[in-house]
């Protein structure tokens, strides 16, 4: 396999690993949104369904975006495939 | 005071500026003890911030194209980030996203995780591969990518369907508050709002709406935090909202409770102000299915990575890297309104309904309610109404009735803080609309001067022709746009949803698939565009006029329709016709490594 080549699979494996995570609260916990208001669980006293949408999962977004990130600078770093000065 | 180049000296600059507005505030509040009337203070403060951003406007002024369509590709990550926060954030965010919120609860919610969530698609799908290509628009990556004209004219028609949709609703936002703050009539409002946009944008296109951007971005979070922080504070609600509201929440439904959701007659809701309404939903119960939930959050968020006017933020990062990481930046910036609007719903809603507090109006006396100078301000604005349906004299939670838009807007003076406080939210509202109209009214100018009149009907143009093209069409869009929005055919929040779907149905997937898939051709993109804006639209026409929609699809979600069939015929007329050629496919290859040159060179 190229360089080329490993660096994209390195790469769509990150964005398979990101969707996951987006996937899981942006739509799989409010399949269950009615179950998890009744939960125990209460961040900060609210109802944990309302916290999710509230807060919970738009911080987890910025987190993962950040994270994301910089898996993506280390893969990019590990081919040799970061830009250099004067590349754009 | 400050040397060298404005590009290095940015935090310098903003960080007066910041200082600056500070002080501006504090002076009006002096001025307002001193007896200077709250109509001057609404004034002040929507004059003194458009002059603000007409000025950072008119010192970006460039004869340059990649000034002008790129802001020469050289904002910060963390500038640029802001830039998109306050791109992104519009008039239905800023005015209309905490009134939706409070009156639908839960429902609406998903706004809340959509307009979010689909920043995780923009910076893993997207954004980092579309700076790699160096395009100064988005059908310029379509119609390079694909190759053809018709590829990047399709491009065009679904960029300016769905950006034109997402503009008339933001004049219309400029035209509200520059009516109520300056207290003219709404149709010439809509046109007061239209010039302060394009003297933002017109001298110096990209370059001066990031400037004007990062500085309205400013003025807007401190205008919508400022409250929060200051209502939750005067009720004893605790210092810091976010993380301390619990109680306000739980004592909402208690007392939805106790007042219960009464159901208006037909007869009674007649006499209503049209687009006025009374809060009928729970706030903080989940009262809406999964799928409703989860369709409109799946439209907003696939809406999101198909805008054309925030991918375009993305071109004008120095790099790949900053690119990305610009993303996260901008989602960061978004975050911090996001998270409050419930906390504005919700302290709103308390302040309204708690009889223990003195700002309670729910069971006092009609006519004690009517005798407040706050309502009687707003009731003249035809953003409040209360009647006594049920003629007992007291004002039941069934018989308050306000606009979407109001509750930003009033809340303040509801809770009783002092209206320079209004002021700044009436400047924070017009920042908010003027930001993201500012955006709009470019990409859709942008996608028609340098796509179709560049690209398609002149190649030959000259650099200075180009731009006077440009502008000529900027200014155009504008007063098109303007004329649409003073019809007010749908409210803020509507259009700005549907424009999300528009995006959706005919570019989410070319623009993707053009990255991830070597396989995709033009003949496929060009299917997946218009057979995808087509269905959507249709399935929309047919849901307004009537008809029953399936699979609980509403009028808010048609872009799940039109996506849908958008990629499977994409993948269907692709995989029918011939593969792209080894140079398309070197290209696709060229596009996703961060390093060597861009696909299109730096001038083109």
């Amino acid at each position: 396999m190229s360089k080329q080549e490993q660096h994209w699979e390195k790469t769509r494996n990150l964005l398979f690993i990101t969707l996951a995570i987006w996937f899981v609260f942006s739509i799989g916990i409010f399949l269950f949104g009615a179950e998890m208001q009744e939960s125990s669980i209460r961040p900060f006293g609210y109802p944990l369904t309302y916290w999710f949408t509230c807060q919970g999962s738009l911080a987890i977004f910025v987190i993962l975006i950040f994270w994301f990130a910089g898996r993506q600078e280390k893969i990019d770093d590990e081919f040799g495939f970061t830009e250099r000065e004067g590349d754009q | 005071m400050i040397k060298g180049k404005f590009i290095d000296n940015l935090p310098k600059v903003y960080g007066i500026y910041t200082g600056g507005f500070l002080v501006f505030i504090i002076i009006m509040a002096i001025a307002e003890q001193m007896g200077m009337t709250a109509k001057m203070i609404g004034i002040f403060f929507v004059s003194f911030t458009v002059l603000i951003y007409a000025l950072i406007g008119w010192l970006s002024r460039t004869l340059q194209t990649d000034a002008y369509y790129v802001a020469g590709r050289q904002v910060p990550t963390v500038f640029n980030g802001m830039a998109t926060a306050a791109d992104w954030m519009s008039g239905a965010s800023f005015v209309a996203m905490a009134g939706g919120i409070y009156f639908k609860g839960y429902g609406y919610m998903a706004l809340l995780v959509g307009w979010t969530g689909g920043y995780v698609l923009v910076a893993s799908l997207l954004a980092p591969y579309l700076r790699k290509f160096g395009c100064y628009t988005v059908p310029d990556f379509i119609g390079t990518r694909y190759g053809g004209n018709l590829a990047r004219f399709s491009a065009v028609i679904v960029l300016t369907v769905a950006s034109f949709t997402y503009v008339t609703a933001q004049i219309n936002a400029t035209g509200t508050i520059a009516s109520v703050a300056l207290d003219i009539p709404f149709e010439i409002a809509v046109y007061v709002g239209l010039a302060s946009i394009l003297m933002c944008s017109m001298l110096g296109g990209m370059r001066a709406v990031t400037w004007t951007q990062v500085a309205q971005y400013i003025v807007l979070i401190i205008a919508y935090l400022l409250p929060v922080f200051w209502i939750s504070n005067n009720i004893g609600a605790g210092f810091f909202p976010h993380f301390m509201l619990a109680d306000e929440v739980a004592r909402i439904a208690e007392l939805e409770g106790q007042f219960g959701f009464v159901k208006n007659s037909a007869a009674d809701l007649a006499t209503v102000p049209k687009g006025l309404s009374a809060i009928t939903k729970a706030h903080s119960s989940v009262n809406a299915t999964p799928w409703a939930f989860i369709s409109l959050a799946v439209c907003m968020m696939a809406g999101t990575a198909s805008l054309p006017h925030v991918m375009m933020r993305y071109f004008t990062t120095p790099s790949v890297r900053t690119a990305r990481r610009s993303v996260g930046w901008s989602l960061f910036f978004i975050f911090l309104l996001y998270s409050s609007a419930p906390m504005l719903a919700t302290l709103s809603k308390i302040s309204l309904m708690d009889p223990n507090l003195a700002t309670g109006i729910i069971g006092k006396s009609i006519t004690e309610v009517q005798a407040l100078d706050w309502y009687q301000n707003w009731n003249q604005a035809k953003l409040m109404f209360v009647s006594d349906f049920n003629g007992n004299g007291t004002l039941e939670l069934n018989e308050f009735f306000m606009k979407g838009s109001a509750v930003v807007l009033a809340t303040p003076e509801i809770a009783g803080l002092p209206y320079v406080i209004s002021g700044l939210v009436a400047a924070g509202g017009m920042a908010a609309a003027m930001s993201t109209a500012d955006g709009l009214v470019l990409a859709i100018s942008n996608a028609l001067s340098h796509d179709v009149y560049y690209k398609i009907i002149n190649p030959k143009a000259e650099t200075a022709k180009r731009l006077i093209v440009a502008r000529v069409l900027l200014v155009l869009i504008g007063f098109a746009g303007a004329t649409i929005a003073a019809l007010e055919i749908q409210g803020i929040l509507g259009s700005v949803i549907w424009a999300f779907d528009f995006a959706m149905s005919g570019l989410f997937f070319p623009l993707v698939l053009g990255v991830w898939w070597k396989r995709a051709n033009a003949p496929g993109a060009v299917a997946g565009m218009l057979l995808g804006l087509i269905s959507g639209t249709a399935y929309l026409v047919w849901v307004r006029s009537g008809g029953s929609g399936f699979l609980g699809i509403t009028q808010l979600t048609f872009g799940i329709v039109g996506a849908a069939v958008s990629l499977v015929s994409m993948i269907v007329v692709s995989l029918i016709t011939a593969a792209p050629d080894a140079a398309t496919q070197k290209m696709v290859d060229d596009v996703r490594v961060p390093s060597g040159k861009t696909i299109l060179g730096k001038q083109h």
